[in-house]
């Protein structure tokens, strides 16, 4: 018995990473699933506003996004800080809007333009006189289905 | 030579390991995770160029006007009886506005109309005339409109949901969809947003 007790203490077996390759493909197959792509660049920075009753949205294929916040850090210098409306990856006025719809909803099946949904990501601070422009713009060219980003809190502090 | 050729060497997979990790930090990297979330809302079609505007005629009663300054500030009432309330009371208002549940003459009126529900059979259901007019300033911000919007579509889920309860013995959210649309149609979401000739700049 003191024998075998003397041995087991000195050499530990070492322990088998045979399985950590497989351990580590399901982290990265979870990844894979529960992640989107990174399609754009942001040049706008935003805080999204908060509300209750967000609701999330369906098909992420089916939504085309309009970003509207004072610009990054990087570009303040040469644009300033008053809010910019950003269409794919640069900066647009509300006059391109019409383009940029129609572009997106060239890039849908016949089938799904309907349920074409603009998401609008406005910063919080955003006054709501260049959000109606857009929405303007937006009815103008025929997107309807709209949905402000928002995201999800618990409650207000009622001030 | 001496080496049996059925045998092939063991391919070494110690290194197995380290390119999932190396796929891995690439899919952490390259991905978002955020899911996006908002409160959707149907915009009104834009009317054609050459239609005379004509002002849609709502009576008084059917009209629940929210008004929400430049410092966020909220009116809100019947026309002509507006009033300055906190963010906290327009739920409760919105809702006796939707809801009218004592048939008050200075409350929405009410229609009764079928409903075709999916079973073939038919449901009345007093359908609110009520419109929900919210007006902003330019200078509002844009937190604040998010604020009431929010509070207006909690009040349309709360008044939902109670009339789920009464009709399916379950919460809006958790009817099947055929039924999510019939109680959809007896309480319709209608806020409507001014039009920018409303705005003062």
């Amino acid at each position: 018995m003191a024998v075998m007790k003397k041995k087991g203490s000195k050499s530990l077996p070492g322990i088998s990473t045979a399985s950590l390759p497989d351990v580590i493909f399901m982290i990265l197959f979870f990844f894979m699933v529960s992640t989107t792509m990174r399609d754009q660049e942001l040049l706008v920075r935003y805080k999204l506003p908060e509300a209750t009753e967000v609701q999330k949205l369906e098909k992420k294929s089916l939504v085309s996004f309009i970003h509207i916040g004072p610009p990054s850090l990087t570009m303040q210098a040469k644009f300033g800080t008053a809010p910019r409306i950003q269409l794919n990856d640069s900066y647009k006025s509300t006059r391109d809007i019409l383009d940029f719809v129609a572009a997106e909803r060239d890039k849908l099946s016949e089938a799904d333009r309907a349920s074409m949904t603009i998401c609008l990501k406005a910063d919080q601070a955003t006054k709501m006189g260049i959000v109606t422009d857009v929405k303007q713009e937006l009815r103008r060219a025929n997107a309807l289905k709209i949905s402000y980003a928002a995201s999800k809190t618990l409650g207000y502090q009622y001030q | 030579m001496a080496i049996d050729k059925r045998k092939t060497p063991d391919i070494n997979a110690g290194s197995q390991a380290d390119i999932a990790f190396l796929l891995l930090i690439f899919f952490l990297v390259a991905t978002t995770m955020n899911t996006d979330t908002g409160i959707a809302r149907m915009l009104p079609p834009m009317p054609p160029e050459d239609q005379q505007q004509e002002e849609i005629k709502v009576k008084e009663r059917n009209l629940f006007l929210v008004f929400i300054n430049g410092r966020g500030d909220i009116m809100a009432g019947a026309s002509g009886k507006q009033e300055p309330i906190d963010l906290s009371q327009l739920k409760e208002r919105a809702k006796e506005f939707i809801v009218n549940p004592m048939d008050d003459p200075n409350l929405p009126e009410r229609t009764n109309k079928e409903i075709e529900l999916a079973n073939g059979g038919k449901w009345v259901y007093p359908v609110s005339e009520g419109v929900i007019s919210l007006q902003t300033t330019r200078d509002t911000n844009y937190q604040s409109y998010i604020m009431v919007q929010n509070e207006l579509t909690r009040a349309f889920n709360e008044v939902r949901d109670e009339v789920a309860t009464r009709k399916f013995g379950a919460k809006y959210a958790d009817l099947p969809e055929d039924e999510r649309n019939a109680v959809a149609k007896a309480v319709p979401l209608k806020i409507s947003e001014a039009e920018p000739r409303n705005i003062k700049r």
